[in-house]
């Protein structure tokens, strides 16, 4: 083979380049754009972009404003009794909202209950265990309950799931677990239970796709080994995946929380709205966000007013919290993973 | 120093036994139940309502408005355009403030002002609705009366957030090169950003977009103290407005079996209007170049 740094004599090599060809004029650059005006435009959009980001902070603060401003005259006149009374009597304008605060978290812990075993349960079956050919589809119905518009779980509830509990579930409960005094009384339906079971529904959805995810980003050499060690699949789920990913099932289970808190249509529609602290789950409630629902517009006087709207502060700073903490904890795990499968 | 036992190269593997076989059979069982008592209601749901649904749809539901208390027939056509007002009002506001909040976090956003606006996003995307209704409210119905502007508004800051996370993703998805050759070409940041970087993203964005649609269609409690309701026709955006999620709360807790009907009719044009949106997102995804967003 001929060496190419040598070329043959008869191929031509390097030619001179004609000296015309290298006058400094021909350097002339032509703009493809028009630049002129191009920075004053650009800062123009910068700003106007900037704009749409501070608004985001704009309106967050105006809610804060808001609130604060609105619950100012319940405040001085109850302070923190507010949250510890269970006086609830517009007449004589007292106020207090513990009630609601029981009947929030009751009706959210009922959910949870109900919700966190049935999320999780989904989750492995769509990540660990089901055909590929199925996930997809899957997925897809699990999610389309979080499609659903709350008013129609409320609608359902109301037609379909409060007669199936009067007539079936509850004498059932009352029968077997009656002497725990959670399911005692009589049997309306609408109370406290319905409330939760709707609420769970709810939000399966999205404890059940967080927990998806986050079962997704275990490395898949974690599955591996634990089954090269003579595990079970369960054993291997259990050992190997769920116990990588609790922080992150966790962070899904406060975050479908946070809805379960938040939540109005649905519950208002069936949990009763009666002010009382009872023990059993039959019993009708009430929640933060279905008093606001229901008596908002019909408030009369500033104290009434002020009163439900310092509710609504209670409702946001317990959600903003609660959300906090959540996407915290979905953020360790989902981000903190590469970082540790690197190492 | 102690003996070490060294084992044989012989090693048996012991069989598994019959607990744990037993046990992974049951959690298998037990995970395939999961599933099943979480499509059941799913299943409920629909199918309650296309068999309500359907079955009390008429041409006067779609045509009429509500008729007087206590009098059969009637429709909710004026719920329909409201709803159809009100959700306009929220695109034409929430849109573009989430898709430009959006465009600011992935193009300018990686310092802690932009970290802020993340964080605030999220925290919007947590606030329940009826806490946004009555800051609504507060501001835009105290003192000036109900709207379906109120409504629209207090519908497009719960838009925001989602089509602002949405909206960044997508866009940091686009490759840095494209950014690159285009202000290689001597093209301005600005022309840059909306005619390459938000094209190529566009049919994430719009997911982003009908996604935060689907969710303030059906949504109820913000509108409860800012649009109110109406029985009658309104276009006007400073009056009172009827709005489908809101007249199928008020005939579900009502007492007439007619109006019972009605808000099951109700509930079936309204989930079909969202079903339709996600069926339409899911389609656009698929067909665009971010198939796996």
């Amino acid at each position: 083979m001929a060496n190419p740094a040598f070329p043959r004599p008869d191929m031509p090599g390097p030619q001179p380049v004609a000296a015309t060809k290298v006058t400094p004029n021909a350097v002339q650059r032509t703009p493809l754009l028009r630049s002129s005006g191009g920075e004053r435009a650009d800062r123009v959009f910068k700003s106007a972009i900037t704009a749409c980001g501070l608004a985001v902070l704009a309106v967050l603060c105006l809610i804060v404003y808001e609130l604060v401003r609105g619950s100012g005259l319940s405040w001085h006149a109850f302070g923190f009794k507010f949250f510890a009374a269970s006086d609830w009597d517009p007449v004589n304008e007292q106020f207090g909202a513990l009630p609601f605060v029981y009947g929030t978290l009751v009706s959210s812990l009922v959910a949870l209950v109900i919700a966190v075993p049935l999320s999780v349960g989904v989750a492995v079956f769509t990540t660990e265990m089901c055909p590929k050919s199925l996930r997809g589809p899957l997925s897809f119905f699990v999610e389309l309950l979080a499609a659903i518009p709350s008013v129609i779980y409320g609608l359902w509830a109301i037609f379909v799931l409060v007669p199936l509990l009067s007539g079936y579930v509850e004498p059932f409960l009352a029968k077997t677990l009656g002497w725990t005094g959670l399911f005692s009384g009589t049997p309306f339906g609408i109370g406290m239970l319905a409330a939760g079971i709707i609420l769970a529904i709810m939000i399966i959805p999205i404890i059940s796709s967080i927990t998806r995810e986050v079962l997704m980003v275990v490395p898949q050499h974690q599955r591996e080994g634990v089954l090269a060690l003579g595990a079970t699949r369960w054993e291997m789920i259990r050992v190997g995946v769920l116990r990588n990913a609790r922080a992150g099932i966790v962070g899904g289970i406060i975050l479908g929380l946070g809805r379960a808190l938040g939540e109005t249509m649905a519950v208002t529609m069936v949990i009763g709205n009666r002010p009382e602290i009872a023990k059993s789950l039959f019993a009708p409630g009430y929640t933060m966000a279905s008093v606001l629902a229901n008596e908002f517009s019909e408030a009369t006087g500033d104290v009434y007013l002020s009163a439900l709207v310092e509710i609504g502060l209670a409702l946001f700073l317990v959600t903003i919290i609660v959300n906090a903490l959540a996407q915290l904890l979905v953020w360790t795990v989902t981000r903190g993973q590469p970082a540790r499968g690197n190492a | 120093m102690p003996e070490i036992e060294t084992t044989s190269a012989k090693t048996t593997i012991p069989p598994i036994s019959l607990r744990r076989r037993v046990t992974d059979h049951v959690m298998t069982g037990a995970a395939v139940l999961t599933v099943a008592l979480v499509l059941a209601p799913l299943v409920a749901i629909f199918g309650y309502l296309v068999y309500r649904g359907v079955g009390s749809i008429n041409w006067a539901f779609l045509t009429q408005t509500p008729k007087p208390v206590g009098e059969v027939g009637g429709g909710m056509a004026n719920a329909i355009a409201g709803s159809v007002l009100i959700l306009g009002i929220a695109s034409i506001v929430g849109v573009p403030f989430g898709v430009g909040a959006g465009i600011y976090l992935a193009e300018f956003g990686r310092n802690r002002f932009g970290s802020a606006i993340r964080f605030t996003a999220d925290v919007l995307n947590g606030v329940p609705s009826i806490v946004i209704g009555i800051v609504a409210w507060g501001i835009l119905v105290r003192g000036r009366g109900f709207s379906a502007l109120a409504g629209g508004l207090a519908l497009a800051i719960m838009m925001v957030p989602t089509i602002t996370r949405t909206t960044e993703e997508m866009l940091l998805l686009v490759p840095q090169a494209l950014r690159e050759a285009a202000y290689g070409l001597g093209v301005p940041r600005w022309r840059t950003t909306l005619s390459i970087v938000l094209r190529t993203a566009t049919s994430g964005v719009i997911t982003g977009i009908m996604l935060a649609f689907a969710r303030v269609a059906g949504e109820t409690a913000p509108l409860l103290f800012t649009t109110l309701g109406n029985t009658f026709w309104n276009f006007h955006p400073n009056q009172p407005t009827a709005a489908l999620p809101l007249q199928i709360y008020v005939y579900a807790n009502s007492a007439y079996e007619d109006w019972h009907r009605q808000a099951w009719a109700g509930s079936f044009v309204l989930i079909v209007l969202i079903v339709t949106s996600v069926a339409a997102v899911r389609y656009v995804v698929r067909r665009g170049s971010f198939g796996t967003a």
